[in-house]
């Protein structure tokens, strides 16, 4: 039988003003890929630090194969054999993916043999990989073998991934999950945190469930629902949006014929988009990342200014608009990007207010901004749409993911938008604020708005569009009926000219 | 106009020369910014250090001890620094500001009293053989010890960098020091380090100016070579090779264009002043400049 590799008792760590983890107990057996779940600030990121030594626990003790186990450092926990792929990654941008294994290493070989044992290790695993290549010029998911690959060189017995599929394509999120089962069938045990239950039921052996510091308990994820294990972690019933079918209005958004290139460097163009949005419709958009998604919305949003025909609102040419006279007009928009493109990180929360809503909510009166007004604007987006905040002077980097993009999302929406362009609405969101921004949109279309989400989870977009249309290549697929659409035939609809390749893993 | 007046291989050689104090500030700067540190305060370690070379040459009589006592007075410049900087999470730019400043307010009173102090003779080596050499000979192999010393850190600081796991480590803190910490790697420790090398590197560049170049102390006597040194930094990429080629140029035509105003070009002496100027960034820029290291002037705090 299996046996236990690491063992949690009473583990506690406060912070000032919040106890992110309380009496926390749980083991972890040999080559078995246990689940960590919870919320937003459920105090599963302290834990794993706790584990890989960036945090040291008030109380509490750590076993490791029955010895005690008190990391002081990082490298120490690596030397006992603990490995961790961040979920932000913790990669050097200007260095090349060789170096970038090695400074993760305690006792690298030289540059030039370690070079073959990543070709090796890459090959061996299923993650091509060249050692050479500058990684700042590498995409998420190639960034992510690169931190994986640095764990596997150093045999670690438990593996720690928190939110490894966030920034993964399906394919490479296909990729990685055959690299885990590998890992496991070789007998490394795999801590795996993540928001998205129906991953977490077809990779994990166990799961523990954490609320506020807490374990509320542990289930089979095979043998439960994904509903099941969302409600453990909100600790009540979760609200699945509902949408009451609205009448179906004139059309308020259309484009015709937009094509423009990418402002970016590496971007997309986009190509010849022609499609049109009715009041009280939702128009979900998928697609896998960089097909045009961030494009797209510059170009709704008037952030990159296109031929005025190619796009329309009401009728009316708007190409040519900037964000805040489209604003004026009744255009919203809320890009994927929280910190720094939808918020500015270091600005509070009532000026963040004040940057997006002056114009549709007259906070500037005779070129001076009405500071009373974007307070009260601030707490009223705070107090609709349950953002976790101390209150409306905090800034916005303050905020957790989740309750940022709530605040953003929710700051749009009440501007009471006739057309809304949302990107990536939910995305690094716990299930429940998901489920209540979703909810948000749906009531903003029944209530007569044209609504564009563009998303890469697909669940969501079948969730709450009207119709659904692909991305690919900067081209938009004609929109069709999102009800009674398989997955198959969504699949053709993204799969275009892509070549993307499942690695085959030798088991 | 008399160009015949104008010796090349007198030219050449002193451009070695020339070059030195620039060349050894930079260095120093190079590796700082490598580390993630914009230390503006090179003017400031500079002239301490040429302060500091006369003082302890003039007390000791040995010129390679008023080298020593450079360094000593430019690391102890930058250590405030860090101080500021490190633990005490001061504005990088604001800092290195006042450390120039305070640098040659600093100078000037303890230079005060050398005024007159002559410094001992600082003497060429003589290399059998090599220094016989024709042509060769005067330009490479008849300078003093300060002249190779400077050559030999660029090719150590070069291998550091490029070879070592050292450097490794410390240009990765440099480049991602949210990173570096994630990994374990000490960031603040690191950057002392960094920061008290730049500082003991501008602390020789400014002796060799006091004791070799003029030499004598007058106060403010750098006259802005620690600013060219950070702009070399930054046109040579933070790459140690084209920092050399930087310095060179500029200390090149640097002697070039005293040499033609002596020889009463006609050409408004302003001109020929600003040549060096143009002449190196017009050249670094054509090079194309490399990337900057992701952290730099960036603050660092292990919040946890």
């Amino acid at each position: 039988m299996t046996k236990t590799l690491l063992a949690l008792a009473g583990l506690t760590k406060a912070y000032p003003g919040v106890i992110a983890n309380r009496d926390v107990s749980f083991e972890i057996q040999q080559g078995e890929v246990h689940a960590l779940l919870g919320e937003n600030g459920a105090g599963k990121s302290t834990l794993v630090k706790s584990i890989y030594g960036l945090v040291k626990p008030d109380s509490g003790a750590m076993h490791l194969n029955g010895q005690p186990f008190a990391p002081n450092d990082p490298k120490a926990a690596r030397a006992a054999g603990i490995a961790m792929v961040f979920q932000h990654f913790s990669l050097f941008d200007a260095l090349t993916v060789a170096e970038n294994v090695a400074l993760g290493m305690e006792d690298p070989p030289p540059l030039r043999d370690l070079a073959g044992r990543i070709r090796d290790v890459s090959e061996q695993y299923g993650l091509p990989l060249d050692p050479a290549r500058i990684v700042g010029d590498l995409s998420a998911g190639e960034r992510q073998r690169v931190e994986i690959i640095r764990c596997l060189l150093q045999d670690p017995k438990l593996l720690i991934m928190d939110e490894p599929t966030s920034v993964l394509t399906p394919q490479e999120v296909e990729i990685l999950f055959e690299t885990l089962r590998k890992l496991k069938s070789e007998g490394t045990a795999i801590l795996y945190i993540s928001h998205k239950l129906e991953e977490i039921r077809a990779l994990c052996d166990t799961a523990t469930i954490l609320r506020l510091g807490e374990v509320v308990g542990d289930c089979t994820p095979r043998e439960v629902s994904a509903r099941e294990m969302a409600e453990m972690m909100v600790g009540g019933t979760l609200h699945v949006p509902e949408r009451e079918a609205g009448p179906e209005g004139e059309v308020l958004l259309k484009l015709e014929g937009l094509s423009a290139r990418s402002p970016q460097e590496f971007g997309t163009p986009l190509r010849d988009i022609s499609v049109e949005v009715r009041a009280g419709q939702v128009l979900g958009i998928g697609g896998v990342a960089g097909n045009g998604q961030d494009e797209l919305l510059l170009a709704l949003s008037g952030e990159m200014r296109t031929d005025p025909q190619m796009v329309q609102f009401k009728g009316r040419p708007i190409g040519q608009l900037p964000p805040n006279d489209r604003r004026g007009l009744g255009m919203c928009s809320a890009p994927e990007e929280r910190l720094g493109h939808a918020a500015a990180p270091d600005m509070t929360l009532s000026e963040n207010a004040a940057l997006s809503g002056k114009t549709r909510k007259a906070l500037v009166r005779n070129g001076f901004v009405d500071w009373g007004g974007a307070r009260d604007f601030a707490s009223i987006i705070i107090d609709r749409f349950d953002v976790r905040t101390p209150g409306t002077e905090n800034v916005a980097r303050s905020l957790s993911g989740g309750n940022l993009q709530k605040f953003v999302i929710g700051r749009e929406i009440l501007q009471d938008p006739d057309v809304l362009v949302v990107n990536q609405p939910t995305w690094g969101v716990d299930a429940s604020a998901a489920a209540a921004i979703r909810q948000a949109i749906l009531d903003l279309a029944a209530n007569g708005a044209a609504v564009i989400v563009i998303s890469q989870d697909l669940d969501e977009l079948m969730e709450i569009s009207d119709n659904f249309a692909a991305l690919n290549e900067g081209r938009l697929s004609a929109p069709r009926a999102a009800s009674g659409l398989t997955i198959e035939e969504v699949g053709l609809m993204l799969g275009g000219a892509h070549d993307m390749e499942v690695a085959h893993v030798d088991a | 106009m008399d160009l015949s007046s104008i010796n090349p291989l007198l030219l050449l050689a002193s451009l070695m020369v020339a070059s030195t104090p620039i060349l050894l500030a930079a260095l120093g700067e190079l590796v700082a910014e490598r580390a993630g540190v914009l230390n503006l305060g090179v003017e400031g370690m500079m002239i301490t250090g040429a302060a500091c070379g006369i003082i302890f040459s003039a007390l000791t009589g040995n010129a390679w001890v008023g080298f020593a006592g450079a360094a000593l007075g430019g690391l102890l410049l930058s250590f405030l620094f860090a101080v500021l900087t490190q633990v005490l999470l001061s504005n990088q730019v604001a800092t290195g500001l006042a450390l120039t400043l305070f640098g040659l307010g600093l100078s000037a009173l303890l230079g005060q009293s050398f005024a007159d102090a002559r410094p001992p003779a600082f003497p060429k080596l003589d290399m059998p053989i090599l220094s016989d050499l024709p042509v060769l000979g005067p330009v490479l192999f008849r300078h003093d010890g300060m002249v190779y010393v400077g050559l030999l850190l660029v090719v150590a600081v070069w291998y550091f960098l490029t070879r070592t796991r050292a450097g490794l480590i410390l240009r990765a803190v440099g480049e991602n020091h949210e990173a570096a910490h994630a990994l374990g790697y000490r960031v603040v420790l690191i950057r002392f380090g960094a920061i008290m090398f730049g500082g003991a590197c501008a602390g020789l560049g400014g002796a060799y100016i006091s004791l070799v170049r003029v030499p004598q102390w007058t106060e403010g006597m750098t006259a802005g070579a620690g600013w060219i040194a950070l702009a070399i930094v930054v046109f040579a990429g933070w790459k140690p090779v084209r920092l050399l080629l930087g310095a060179y140029l500029f200390g090149g035509v640097t002697v070039l264009q005293l040499n033609l105003q002596a020889a009463g070009l006609a050409i408004p002496v302003e001109y020929l002043s600003m040549s060096p100027y143009v002449a190196t960034i017009l050249v670094l820029v054509i090079l194309a400049a490399g990337r900057a290291p992701g952290s730099l002037g960036k603050t660092f705090h292990a919040s946890r």
